[in-house]
């Protein structure tokens, strides 16, 4: 439902990144999302694909990397799947800490790089009114 | 050819980046800030209505509404007595920074020393937004059903007080309070938690209470 504002900032996120990284192309994305957030793939693959048009990351693929949520008992050390149970099923404490399962990164990209001496992606994409330093 | 280059950033580091713009703001103003989170129909306005009306002696309260479309929340907190901003979210399920920085320059925080946020009807959008309110609220029904908290954890779990609405309804409704409350304790452990009801009153005293109490330790 908000994946299109998430995959706007996942948008923005590497573009900054591989303009640092004086990229020509992004080609792929590498997240990391953990079970436990409320993001749907397919989803912010559709937006994706609506508003990196125009950008040096049109095109590019998402890698989605899953993270099975865990349950960590805090009071006996046992791990354990939210599917299972809340409490820990070992000991039955319901001292418990989420150790896996809420990340929700952009972890890397690919990127072709200009050859060496050229310019880079922020300044081929920079208005040229915009005073760099200020950039 | 080429090359990975690793970022390691948090998607939602924007959000979370003008939160803490947002809270610096209440903070040198001296508001205390509340963001109430619930289900539609759990009874989140009608909580307002009763907190305003209950503490609008004591103290200046204003209230910050989000809906997808009308003002009819927004309306219902000024008749009892708050400065009422309404937020159109324009379909969007949650509220986020972004739209309560724009509601707060709506206000003059000098003149405030409690403000309420009633986010988007939704227990799950909400909860992965930050706006900066100092406190979140989860506002539970007895209707709703005693498994809310096996089935949306990350809001359970995210929130610093706990209100369960619509006790008065517990006879003729299926709700295992014990089962509801273990729900609750694994999720979020000693999560202070406030039984009442807004219709007949009933434990309204000591939300209000701990409301006070907040807002006069800020």
């Amino acid at each position: 439902m908000h994946e299109l504002a998430v995959t706007e900032s996942i948008l923005e996120i590497a573009l900054r990144h591989g303009g640092e990284a004086g990229a020509q192309r992004i080609t792929d994305l590498h997240l990391v999302i953990g079970e436990l957030s409320t993001i749907i793939d397919e989803s912010v693959q559709f937006y994706w694909d609506i508003v990196s048009e125009g950008t040096p990351a049109a095109g590019a693929t998402l890698h989605f990397r899953r993270v099975p949520a865990q349950l960590t008992c805090q009071t006996c050390g046992h791990s354990y799947s939210p599917r299972q149970s809340l409490p820990c099923p070992a000991c039955g404490s319901e001292d418990i800490a989420i150790t896996a399962g809420e990340e929700f990164n952009l972890e890397a990209i690919d990127v072709e790089q200009y050859p060496v001496g050229s310019r880079s992606v922020t300044q081929n994409d920079r208005p040229t009114t915009t005073d760099p330093l200020t950039h | 050819m080429t090359q990975r280059v690793p970022v390691i950033e948090r998607i939602l580091g924007a959000n979370d980046r003008l939160a803490a713009d947002n809270r610096a703001r209440l903070d040198a103003a001296g508001v205390f800030s509340l963001n109430f989170l619930a289900s539609p129909g759990a009874g989140k306005t009608s909580l307002v209505e009763q907190t305003v009306s209950r503490l609008a002696g004591r103290l200046r309260l204003a209230v910050i509404d989000g809906d997808i479309a009308t003002s009819i929340d927004a309306d219902r907190a000024a008749a009892a007595g708050a400065t009422a901003v309404q937020i159109n979210t324009g379909g969007e399920c949650h509220l986020d920074a972004v739209m309560l920085q724009g509601a707060l320059e709506q206000l003059d925080l000098s003149a405030i020393d409690l403000l309420i946020v009633e986010n988007v009807g939704n227990l799950i959008c909400p909860a992965n937004f930050a706006l900066g309110t100092h406190k979140s609220i989860l506002v539970a029904s007895i209707p709703e059903g005693d498994d809310k908290p096996y089935k949306y954890p990350g809001t359970y779990r995210g929130v610093d007080a706990l209100v369960i609405n619509k006790i008065d309804l517990l006879p003729y409704v299926k709700f295992d309070m014990d089962y509801f409350r273990r729900g609750v304790a694994a999720l979020n452990p000693g999560l202070v938690t406030f039984p009442l009801s807004c219709r007949t009153g009933e434990g309204l005293e000591a939300w209000l209470d701990w409301v006070t109490a907040c807002v006069r330790m800020k």
